[in-house]
């Protein structure tokens, strides 16, 4: 996947992943990728619920090793 | 204006108080709409904590100006972020402390009656999942059954009130909840009782709990008499304390009956639910007080906060208890069922001792309300 930016939220608690995956966000264009990272297990639900509601599309999301991560192309 | 932190124990006074209280729940739309904090006087509005990101003012409108407003969240951090937001625009408001992770947790401790000699009835209300767990106390020793995974509660509460704790018992091998049975009584050094037929597949040992056993609570000889009951499980078995109290597990609730079907055996257990609720309780005292390990919706809560009957009453008025033809009883609890306990199974190992997961991974599989019963 061609990713344009990662964003590292690891050890970040509630609401901190989505406080800066919003302000990522914000900085790419439409079209564009971005990979967050995240330890914080409330973010799946969260991020997926904010990606829709924002117009956004979470293109997949992992978890290993008790990490999370996420690619959501900005819509 | 100032932001305030409000402790799950300050919400379950208002709850049992029948106060007023505006709750603005910030955790996404799911989570809101499968469990949320009740209250019969409370009022909610729930939008996503990350649909505020960018400013509060199209919200204020919706919050009322004579009324207590509390942020609700999660854990915690986004309630303070969303109440900050607030306050900056000049309400006053306060935030949930420890957010819904601290209210499934919370317990508040109701005295539901005295026992001949001088000895006491706790009840542990789990006001945010509908658990109840109780403590007897009788001349410095105690018991206590269906206790939750948060085992200081207990613990603390009977080296307050100078007590040992001497025997501990589960009605049966729940579903919906982690039980801290077992912890307490190797932390005491009491007893651990569970009925054999739910404990097939334990990998700890225990003291066999049957139908018949008497167990004595302090040098007052406060009998808990044990009554096979099998139903919600094949092991359920009820108590009865003192010749007074009705300890009904998860087989009668006040306003709804135990479910059959929380261990794959809904088909197989309909007859001993009936054969229990029908039969085995027909016999009793209808004086008996009914002190169930659940309620399922907050009208079920006395003024007090406490959650008991008179089992004559519920004769009377619990419908599960007032279905004549058989095939309609046997609809009502196999059929259209709530949607089963979070993460049950888990729930069920864990309660066996075959798994033991991290605390915080225990935290999540008790999220959400209780879903033993049905009406």
């Amino acid at each position: 996947m061609d990713v344009n930016k990662i964003l590292d939220a690891k050890g970040l608690a509630c609401p901190m992943p989505i406080v800066k995956t919003k302000k990522a966000i914000n900085e790419l264009e439409t079209g564009q990728i971005l990979e967050v990272h995240a330890t914080d297990k409330g973010a799946k639900s969260d991020l997926t619920a904010w990606a829709k509601s924002g117009g956004h599309e979470l293109l997949k999301d992992t978890e290993e090793n008790d990490v999370l991560k996420f690619w959501i192309k900005k819509g | 204006m100032t932001v305030k932190m409000m402790s799950a124990h300050e919400v379950t006074k208002k709850v049992f108080q029948k106060e007023a209280l505006f709750i603005l729940d910030v955790r996404n739309e799911d989570a809101f709409a499968d469990w949320k904090i009740e209250g019969e006087n409370f009022e909610y509005l729930n939008i996503p904590y990350f649909e505020l990101l960018d400013g509060v003012e199209e919200i204020i409108e919706k919050l009322p100006s004579d009324k207590e407003i509390l942020v609700v969240c999660a854990k915690e951090g986004s309630s303070v972020m969303v109440a900050e937001m607030l306050s900056e625009e000049g309400l006053t408001v306060s935030y949930l402390r420890g957010g819904m992770k601290a209210w499934s947790e919370h317990l508040e401790p109701v005295k539901v009656g005295d026992l001949k000699g001088g000895g006491e009835v706790y009840q542990f209300v789990r006001i945010g999942k509908g658990c109840l767990s109780y403590m007897v106390l009788s001349n410095g020793e105690a018991a206590v059954i269906d206790a939750t995974r948060m085992t200081d509660i207990f613990t603390d509460f009977a080296a307050n009130k100078g007590v040992k704790i001497t025997n501990v018992f589960d009605t049966h091998l729940h579903a919906d909840h982690i039980s801290g049975g077992r912890k307490i009584a190797e932390q005491t050094g009491a007893m651990y009782w569970l009925p054999p037929k739910d404990a097939e597949e334990v990998t700890f040992e225990y003291a066999a709990l049957e139908g018949g056993n008497v167990v004595t609570i302090g040098k007052t000889f406060i009998d808990i008499h044990a009554l096979y009951s099998p139903g919600h499980t094949i092991g359920s078995t009820s108590f009865i304390v003192d010749e007074k109290f009705l300890m009904s597990g998860d087989i009668l609730f006040i306003d709804s009956i135990g479910r059959p079907d929380l261990a794959g055996m809904a088909e197989d257990w309909v007859g001993d639910l009936r054969e229990s609720l029908y039969s085995r309780y027909r016999e009793l005292s209808e004086e008996l007080v009914v002190l169930p390990a659940h309620f399922m919706i907050i009208d079920e809560l006395n003024e007090d906060g406490s959650v008991s009957e008179k089992l004559g009453t519920l004769f009377i008025n619990n419908h599960g208890l007032n279905i004549d033809d058989e095939v309609e009883f046997r609809k009502l609890v196999t059929e259209n069922l709530p949607p089963q306990p979070n993460a049950y199974q888990e729930i069920r190992e864990t309660n066996m001792g075959k798994i033991t997961p991290e605390e915080e991974k225990q935290r999540e599989m008790e999220i959400g309300p209780n879903r033993c019963a049905v009406r």
